[in-house]
């Protein structure tokens, strides 16, 4: 029979769910409002380049109307909700998400440019799931482990990337609204469509006005909100340049900050892992969200024993990966979010090239509009290459080798970062001391980026400072806590 | 032993034990998590139809009853040959699969209707237990396929595997397989229900490959859980795998407990992209079925004429 013979058709997921409006305001105090800065900018479908929406372009005034309303929001309002008030409105967001779900999941695919199936069983599902968790949480603080009267900062300012829009939201939104905070979200400049569309949400859910604002803009955007003089807290999740830069500014103010920055997570392979889930495992890793993801597994480590067997039942597997449409429930790999970030890449693997690694894609055809990059791996890496230390951000694995057990821990910390790794063996004791010798804030075994509401996430050194999620996630917004 | 086997192992229990111990292991949660996410491939319109075409060729149109008779049997040959009377253009499915005492009847009928070209598949070696000495089991293979079976579909000796007594399930399909000779082809029924574990079905395919094996089978259709989508990844893993190291492709034959059209295009999706579409041929895949054949037949209709048939549209067999 031919290759051909079960060619899957398109199933494309029909995008007449979503309304999009032309244009959008900026949400501040429960209403839409036109930016002082009377600018608007464009956010395309990275997929096609078509504009999908006109979006404001936040400037400092914008930002200070924005902070007071949700420091009188703070003040009149919800300080003065009870804990459990808070957590109907926590559980009615949840509940909102759900019911649109579909809506969500097709308007984050047009945005950013990540497959459908990806948003659908993923983005959108963990992001309610992230509501429900922190709704549980807003009446039993004093049960939490810091103190027996939590009290919330007031007015935190969250910063926000492009790789999860909505999930990063959620992830800032619920504990800090759970905890009895109020908010001035920024979203990325690439993806702010899901959260106008969170705005709405809000709206739907009464949450009394000023308690969620959204600010739409580019990074001056964002530096005018983490130095406005009346904000209690900020918390970004982003890049390592920007995390410091925010660090920075904060150091003589003494607010506190809750910073998720890059990655360059080792996935180490040993000679007695269960082989062909390791190889889907690492294809997750890296493959996932276009590798647009911080924690990553963005380096392979291999024992030398394994490498030739393993290399050629990854570069099969990676052969089968679906690349094309992100509305096509079949499609694996989606587009690069921004013309920006496919010349990073493209950038980066330069380098691998021209310091002496060996590149290998997958075959497949791109799409002639749009950002793309298909599935890369690079072997012959070693330590001293660019693509080992730095993080490339997309569907790029550098693979490097490894003889000892001690060998592989010391090259899996051997690099600024220390957010996530994958220890992939069958032997439960090499699991364990694999665990208490890697320094990264994430350690998954036999299995990657798995996700739950209730599992701290963050990382070491120049990956972060403080975690999200589970009941240490919390302390990012209670004062005193730590 | 069979000639690939030959090179990978010299026939001892420990040899076979090294080579079986050796295999990497299963990881449970990886292995569902692979299988659940091709279970969301989204088949459609054209490539919908042409999986419901493929599956239909791939149907082991199966009874194994013991209320089954010659009228019975005749009549699901009738069915085998012309799936449904009113559409001449759906393919024949791709064996008949019944008891050693019914294959020359299905034989004989198929024959004289013009069947020919549809082989009859005879389950045996004690199936469904495998409870019975080696001698009784060469026997039954002996008169299945004197009758006129040119498969044969062999159950292992779960008690022996699971005691560990590997090299005596191997000799048993040697022995088989020696008796089937060219005449028929063997298929061997792992019954990875009780298997219990993955490790345990990736060992157990591999020892059936080893040792000769055309075709490796997940159930007996007696026991539940039978071809479920993580154990068919597994035994297709282990089929891409054994090609990789001898260049021999060995079938694999899914059945019990695939019931609808969705069923049977997820278990096409599993050797899409698991063996590739090379596998995708009645030669190398088929699905032990009896109810799957009329739910694939409405769904054909279906997609040609835009509405669903009632059940009285399809024969009863």
């Amino acid at each position: 029979m031919s290759a051909d013979i079960f060619e899957y058709a398109p199933a494309p997921e029909s995008r007449a769910i979503v309304k999009l409006n032309s244009e959008y305001g900026l949400f501040i105090n429960g209403k839409w409002v036109s930016p002082q800065s009377k600018k608007k900018f464009s956010s395309i479908n990275p997929a096609t380049e078509e504009v999908l929406a006109k979006v404001s372009q936040g400037n400092q005034a914008d930002v200070d109307k924005a902070v007071k309303a949700a420091r009188a929001a703070y003040n009149k309002v919800w300080s003065k909700t009870k804990p459990k008030e808070r957590a109907k409105y926590l559980f009615r967001i949840a509940r909102l998400l759900q019911e649109r779900a579909r809506e969500f999941a097709v308007l984050e695919s047009l945005d950013n440019g990540k497959p459908i199936r990806e948003t659908r069983d993923v983005d959108v599902p963990l992001s309610a799931a992230h509501f429900f968790y922190h709704a549980g949480w807003a009446d039993k603080l004093e049960y939490a482990g810091y103190g027996d009267n939590p009290k919330p900062y007031g007015v935190v300012a969250q910063i926000i990337p492009w790789n999860f829009p909505l999930l990063m939201l959620a992830w800032k939104v619920a504990p800090a609204l759970a905890t009895g905070n109020t908010v001035v979200l920024k979203p990325a400049e690439t993806t702010p469509l899901t959260a106008l569309l969170f705005a709405e949400i809000c709206q739907q859910a009464e949450l009394p006005a000023g308690v969620v604002n959204i600010v739409t803009g580019d990074g001056a955007t964002g530096a005018a909100l983490v130095n406005h003089g009346d904000i209690d807290k900020v918390a970004f999740t982003g890049s390592t340049e920007v995390g410091k830069a925010i660090a920075t500014s904060i150091a003589d103010r003494g607010i506190p900050a809750t910073l998720e920055l890059g990655g360059k997570g080792a996935n180490i392979v040993f000679d007695d892992a269960p082989i062909d889930e390791a190889v889907e495992g690492i294809i997750n890793g890296i493959f996932f969200n276009q590798g647009h993801v911080c924690c990553a597994g963005s380096r392979l480590l291999l024992q030398e024993s394994i490498v030739d067997d393993f290399l050629t039942k990854l570069q099969s597997r990676m052969a089968k990966i679906r690349v094309g449409d992100p509305l096509d429930k079949n499609t694996d790999l989606g587009a690069i979010n921004s013309a920006a970030q496919l010349s990073k890449i493209k950038e980066l693997s330069e380098s691998g090239t021209k310091e002496g690694a060996n590149i290998w894609s997958a075959p497949c055809s791109l799409p002639a509009k749009g950002f793309w990059y298909p599935p890369t791996i690079f072997t012959g890496v070693t330590q001293a290459h660019r693509i080992a230390r730095e993080e490339i951000f997309g569907p790029v694995l550098s693979v490097l080798t490894f003889r000892t057990p001690q060998e592989a821990m010391e090259k899996a910390n051997n690099t600024p970062y220390g957010l996530s790794a994958g220890i992939w063996t069958e032997k439960g004791s090499k699991i364990l001391w694999a665990a208490q010798q890697l320094k990264a804030g994430v350690i998954w075994a036999n299995t990657f980026n798995k996700f739950d509401p209730a599992s701290p996430f963050g990382g070491y050194k120049e990956s972060g400072w403080g975690r999200e999620g589970g009941r240490h996630g919390l302390a990012a917004y209670i004062k005193g806590a730590k | 032993m069979s000639e690939l086997g030959n090179k990978l192992i010299d026939g001892s229990e420990s040899s076979l034990r090294a080579f079986l111990d050796n295999l990497p292991g299963v990881d449970k949660v990886g292995a569902e998590g692979r299988a659940a996410m091709l279970g969301t491939r989204s088949i459609k319109t054209t490539s919908k139809a042409r999986a419901i075409d493929l599956a239909i060729s791939m149907v082991d149109l199966t009874t194994l009853e013991g209320a089954d008779t010659p009228g019975k049997v005749r009549s699901l040959c009738a069915k085998a040959l012309r799936p449904d009377p009113s559409d001449l253009k759906v393919p024949h499915v791709g064996a008949i699969c019944v008891y050693n005492d019914m294959v020359k009847v299905a034989r004989d009928y198929l024959d004289s209707i013009g069947g020919q070209s549809i082989p009859v598949a005879a389950v045996s070696t004690a199936f469904p237990s495998g409870r019975a000495s080696m001698e009784v089991k060469l026997r039954d293979t002996q008169d299945a396929i004197e009758s006129g079976a040119s498969e044969i579909d062999m159950v292992i000796d779960r008690g022996a595997f699971l005691s560990g007594k590997f090299g005596s399930v191997f000799d048993e399909i040697r022995e088989i397989k020696a008796l089937c000779g060219e005449k028929a082809h063997l298929k061997v029924i792992l019954e990875t229900g009780e298997l219990a574990t993955y490790d345990n079905v990736r060992k157990a395919s591999y020892l059936a490959m080893l040792a000769g094996a055309d075709f490796i089978k997940t159930s007996t259709g007696k026991v539940s859980p039978a071809a479920t989508p993580p154990v068919v990844l597994v035994m297709l893993e282990a089929v891409r795998d054994f090609f990789a190291l001898t260049g021999k492709k060995i079938g694999v034959k899914p059945a019990g407990g695939i019931r609808t059209t969705k069923d049977a295009i997820k278990q096409l999706v599993l050797v899409n992209e698991t063996t590739g579409p090379e596998w995708l041929t009645p030669k190398l895949f088929r699905i032990g079925a009896s109810a799957l054949l009329n739910d694939l037949l409405m769904q054909r209709m279906k997609l040609s004429n835009g509405r669903y048939s009632s059940a009285n549209y399809v024969t009863v067999d």
